[in-house]
């Protein structure tokens, strides 16, 4: 107990705690929609771009989230016009961009820093990436995360659940599914810093798998992978102060443990 | 006063015309049913009247006080839905959408009319059960009372039967009947059975990338179209 104690009497760990929690419900809630709606590898390409607009940021010395944020914004609203044009389907978009920001951003740090423990955090992620005023900007936009899903709920299960109802019946059906991909876009960003580019997706997908295999409908499947999300941020961020592993690694394990405890609870699917 | 009325409608996708030369009229109570093969442009025609797809020629006129976003729709399933955790009131509230304006949750009317739909469906016991352990049947039944939350006018019905059995498709035309009967709610559905169409629309629109046939079922019944999608024997 004490040693819990200890671990919350740093500066960095307490502001690491609470945007953790903050973006991992974000995550998850987000998470929901975006998996039942085949979304699942947005995530995963925007955290590629946020990879890239952080070694841009870095290289210039500007202020990564403001940045990254507005970056990231605009590539998923891209991504998402592509996926509903014929022409790139898409996975294939997806691929694109993903690995052409990963391009850009090794290039930019190659030609000007080369490899330093500042950009391996942007890849894997540190618990000690978060300044003081990262930190408030950080609970700002997650908050505004939270209430605007929180808002528009009715409207986003509409979306999720049959798109062509809700638009035919009169729902601007673009708007909420740029909302969707806007709010995405900034958690994104919120919790690459401490999960890294390349493990970031797992905090939005994994949740969401896990609470659909015991929860039947969706308000308790949305509530349930906001908990299962805090909870294994909590599990993983302990484990890697006082396992010394890395906090986005460990997270996503705790993750992949509390999936296979759901799978077994959940039973075989029919 | 018709609450739909096309006059020589024509759809096309990139300026290539798949449905041309549609006109017809539907009046309060009618049941209209739509028939063609597959790739005939039944679906087309779908998304013009729901205005999810705008002609290419020709006009599409709505009377009656019925608006474009208060026609109750049931689409077929896809294969998402089918597995999608939701319990069966939040599918059907979801129908109640339209009618929220703009608020930002469902108040007492929404959840008020998503009750007395899921009871018209005969659904009320299995509110809070889960939707993807369902019948196909069951899943039917919930989202047309998520379609008649949606609507107080019209129905429209893309394949309603699609993968039922035979006693789940006759209950679901049966349903469907006394819908329009009952409550006086006109009713469009696309289908591809014949004999079921001639047996409870009231009118029947055959299309082939063109409009072959309108007019009411006993006049169907006489006419080459029909005589033809059967082979040569009568309904």
């Amino acid at each position: 107990m004490s040693e819990i104690m200890n671990m919350l009497s740093y500066h960095f760990m307490q502001r690491a705690l609470i945007v953790g929690i903050l973006v991992s419900v974000c995550a998850a809630l987000l998470g929901v929609s975006l998996v039942l709606k085949r979304y699942s590898m947005i995530g995963d390409g925007l955290s590629h771009v946020g990879f890239g607009a952080l070694a841009i940021a870095s290289a210039f010395g500007l202020a990564p989230l403001w940045v990254a944020v507005p970056v990231v914004v605009i590539a998923a609203v891209i991504l998402l016009n592509l996926q509903q044009s014929a022409k790139v389907k898409g996975d294939a978009a997806i691929a694109i961009i993903s690995s052409a920001s990963l391009a850009i951003g090794v290039i930019t740090v190659s030609l000007t820093t080369g490899m330093n423990t500042e950009v391996s955090s942007y890849m894997f992620g540190s618990i000690l990436s978060l300044s003081r005023s990262d930190a408030i900007l950080s609970v700002i936009l997650s908050v505004g995360v939270l209430a605007l899903f929180i808002l528009f709920y009715p409207r986003i299960f509409a979306i999720t659940f049959d798109e062509t109802f809700t638009k035919a019946t009169g729902t601007n059906t673009k708007i909420y599914n740029m909302l969707l991909a806007v709010l995405t876009a900034v958690t994104v960003v919120l919790g690459m810093r401490m999960m890294g580019a390349l493990l970031i997706s797992s905090l939005i997908i994994f949740p969401a798998l896990s609470a659909m295999r015991v929860c039947k409908s969706f308000k308790s499947v949305v509530l349930c992978s906001a908990v299962i999300s805090v909870v294994c941020f909590l599990v993983g961020v302990c484990a890697s102060y006082f396992l010394e592993t890395p906090t986005g690694a460990s997270i996503v394990l705790a993750d992949l443990a509390a999936f296979g405890v759901f799978s077994l609870l959940g039973g075989p699917r029919k | 006063m018709a609450i739909i009325k096309c006059e020589d409608l024509s759809f096309g996708y990139e300026g290539k015309t798949v449905l041309e030369g549609v006109s017809f009229e539907i009046y309060a109570g009618d049941y209209l049913c739509i028939l063609g093969e597959n790739g005939s442009g039944k679906s087309t025609l779908i998304k013009g009247l729901l205005g999810l797809k705008a002609p290419e020629s020709g006009t599409l006129t709505l009377g009656d006080g019925l608006k474009p976003t208060e026609i109750g729709y049931l689409p077929q399933q896809t294969q998402l839905q089918k597995d999608f955790p939701a319990s069966v009131r939040e599918v059907v509230l979801s129908g109640c959408l339209n009618s929220l304006g703009t608020h930002f949750r469902y108040g007492k009317e929404q959840r008020e009319a998503a009750r007395f739909n899921m009871e018209r469906m005969g659904i009320e016991d299995l509110a809070d059960v889960s939707y993807q352990s369902l019948s196909g049947g069951q899943q039917q039944r919930v989202l047309l009372a998520r379609a008649l939350c949606a609507t107080k006018k019209l129905l429209l019905l893309d394949e309603p039967v699609t993968g039922l059995d035979p006693i789940a498709t006759g209950e679901m035309y049966n349903l469907i009947k006394l819908i329009n009967l009952c409550d006086n709610i006109s009713v469009i559905m696309v289908s591809h059975d014949i004999h079921e169409a001639v047996r409870y629309a009231t009118k029947i629109l055959h299309l082939g990338h063109k409009q072959l046939f309108f007019g009411t079922s006993a006049e169907y019944r006489e006419s080459d179209p029909a005589r033809r999608f059967l082979g040569g024997n009568r309904v």
